[in-house]
């Protein structure tokens, strides 16, 4: 289905992602991890062409999607839906305008200036809200709300766009662990029940083990690792964040249940020590 | 039971679907009405403002290539002239640049000082804020061809009174928009400074300025640029410069077409040299960033 074939994207000097190759054969929920600057953003932005590739193929169905220019570039772009980090919404436009800008490839120009969706959808913008469990702040405009809600928001815009592939950039880092559950709980669902594939960055273990089928791992733009999250060994974790001994899994853990595990831990060793 | 919940459920997505539908057709409506007033205001005022013109506005278009028309065929025919007369003129070019710059550089310098004093959250008076923001309304709502004309009637012709008044007004101007700047200014360097006992000018001038000061310079590059064409236009009051050159060959009239055109370019290559120097500093300026 989508086959990425030694693309490799410089920045000068340096060498952002580095003949990076793989093959997703059907709808998988994949993660990818690796330390800050391994070039998971440039890889995810490449792939939606927010950033050209240097050299090598993105293939998406036998489509050579890095040669695409203008309208069906734009097209490509409508089919695989991306999630920022910091949810990259219009803060000072309303929930549901904010979700129908999944349309903006499909509808004219001038239309959209004048905010003019048609009414089924803006139905099915209010249900995509519903599904996520915010229906209520429809109305609302995007600044309003929390990070969380803010981030379900974007996912209702990705879903919006109906899109074959959804990416998601650090789709958690910014959120605090209860909304970091929802929200990754969402993108789980996207992929079970819609049969969509989602790629999403993520920066810690637990949440790739958690959550994807398949996890990939990078350091300095190549790919060090590509597996199930089985095969997921704390060495092997070590070698992806080129760590030494001390590192451990849950020190940069940030679910509830690992929390759990930790503060049980201080309270029986402080118990130990009275 | 869940038969129940899910019949609630879709019951209350129907009705955010109709409140937001509603709203959407509300705001629909006053978009469209807008339009029509919008529609109907430009077509009377502009059939107002026909009917008061001495000649016809439909009458008078066609010949509003005429005298551009003159001036070039005229200039075409005295090309040779043209580098000539470009290099007689310069010293008065660089007369006009002089004054521009000098009150530019004044106007920029008041209007910093002025846009703290008129800044909420930065003001040393919070209580004269108004008092400060008047002053700038006053300084910009007096045209400086008025101020030039007062000054050159006490002082005599020359540069002097056209810098004092374009630096009034420049002072003005650029005032209110550094103070929206200051505005937009974090205040927690300001905060951090207060902390460890600095007085209002260390604050400001340790805090605020560095964040300011990339928009203060490309504003004050735009002021420069107009101020350009300002002191231009003065030199037809009698303030030297360009513009008096300019005068005397457009009023003189017959034979001067080729002064016109050698002043015309002058001051098209000023601007345009300085619209590249400006965006050219204003991006090693963003780029240190």
């Amino acid at each position: 289905m989508l086959s990425i074939e030694k693309l490799t994207r410089t920045f000068g000097q340096n060498t952002a992602v580095d003949k990076v190759s793989f093959t997703v054969e059907k709808p998988a929920m994949i993660g990818i991890i690796g330390r800050s600057g391994a070039g998971k953003s440039t890889l995810l932005r490449m792939i939606n062409r927010l950033t050209d590739a240097t050299s090598g193929r993105i293939l998406f169905e036998g489509r050579d999607v890095t040669a695409l220019k203008g309208g069906d570039k734009r097209a490509w772009q409508s089919d695989c839906a991306m999630i920022f980090q910091q949810f990259n919404l219009v803060p000072r436009m309303d929930v549901v305008s904010n979700v129908l800008h999944g349309t903006l490839n499909r509808r004219s120009t001038l239309a959209t200036m004048f905010n003019l969706y048609p009414d089924a959808d803006i139905h099915r913008a209010i249900e995509i809200l519903d599904r996520l469990g915010i229906a209520d702040h429809a109305p609302k405009r995007a600044e309003a709300l929390s990070g969380g809600q803010q981030q379900r928001v974007a996912i209702a815009r990705a879903l919006m766009q109906d899109p074959r592939i959804v990416l998601a950039d650090e789709p958690i880092a910014s959120l605090d662990p209860m909304n970091a559950q929802l929200v990754m709980d969402d993108l789980r669902r996207i992929h079970e029940e819609d049969g969509r594939t989602v790629i999403a960055n993520l920066h810690t273990l637990d949440t790739a083990r958690r959550y994807c089928d398949r996890v990939i791992g990078m350091l300095h733009g190549r790919v060090v690792f590509d597996g199930t999250p089985a095969q997921l060994t704390t060495g092997v974790a070590r070698d992806i964040y080129g760590a030494d001994a001390s590192f451990s899994e849950d020190s940069t853990s940030t679910s509830i249940e690992t929390l759990d595990r930790n503060t049980a831990r201080a309270l029986r060793e402080a118990e130990a020590a009275i | 039971m869940t038969d129940m919940t899910a019949g609630q459920a879709a019951a209350r997505v129907k009705s955010v679907q109709d409140a937001y539908l509603e709203m959407t057709r509300r705001k629909r409506a006053y978009g469209a009405v807008m339009l029509i007033v919008f529609v109907a205001l430009m077509v009377s005022g502009f059939r107002v403002a026909d009917g008061r013109n001495a000649g016809g506005f439909w009458d008078g278009i066609g010949n509003i290539f005429q005298f551009p028309g003159e001036v070039l065929s005229e200039a075409g025919q005295k090309i040779a002239n043209l580098p000539g007369l470009m290099w007689k003129f310069l010293p008065s070019l660089i007369e006009t640049v002089n004054i521009a710059a000098a009150s530019t550089l004044l106007g920029a310098l008041g209007a910093g000082m002025i846009s703290l004093l008129a800044t909420r959250g930065l003001a040393k008076w919070p209580g004269l804020i108004g008092l400060f923001r008047r002053i700038m309304d006053i300084l910009r709502a007096v045209p400086e061809i008025v101020i030039a004309l007062v000054l050159i009637f006490i002082l005599g012709g020359g540069p002097v009174p056209a810098m004092i008044a374009i630096a009034i007004h420049t002072m003005g101007a650029l005032g209110k928009l550094f103070s929206e700047v200051n505005e937009n200014a974090s205040l927690k360097p300001v905060e951090g400074l207060q902390s460890v006992g600095a007085t209002w000018g260390q604050r400001m001038w340790l805090g605020v300025i560095p964040q300011v000061a990339p928009n203060y310079l490309s504003y004050a590059l735009l002021r420069f640029e107009i101020n350009i064409r300002a002191s231009a236009i003065l030199g037809f009051v009698g303030s030297g410069g360009i513009g008096y050159d300019l005068k005397n060959a457009f009023s003189w009239g017959q034979g001067r077409y080729d002064e016109v055109a050698a002043i015309f370019l002058l001051l098209f290559g000023t601007i345009v040299l300085f619209d590249q120097m400006s965006s050219h500093f204003r991006n090693t300026l963003i780029g240190e960033d």
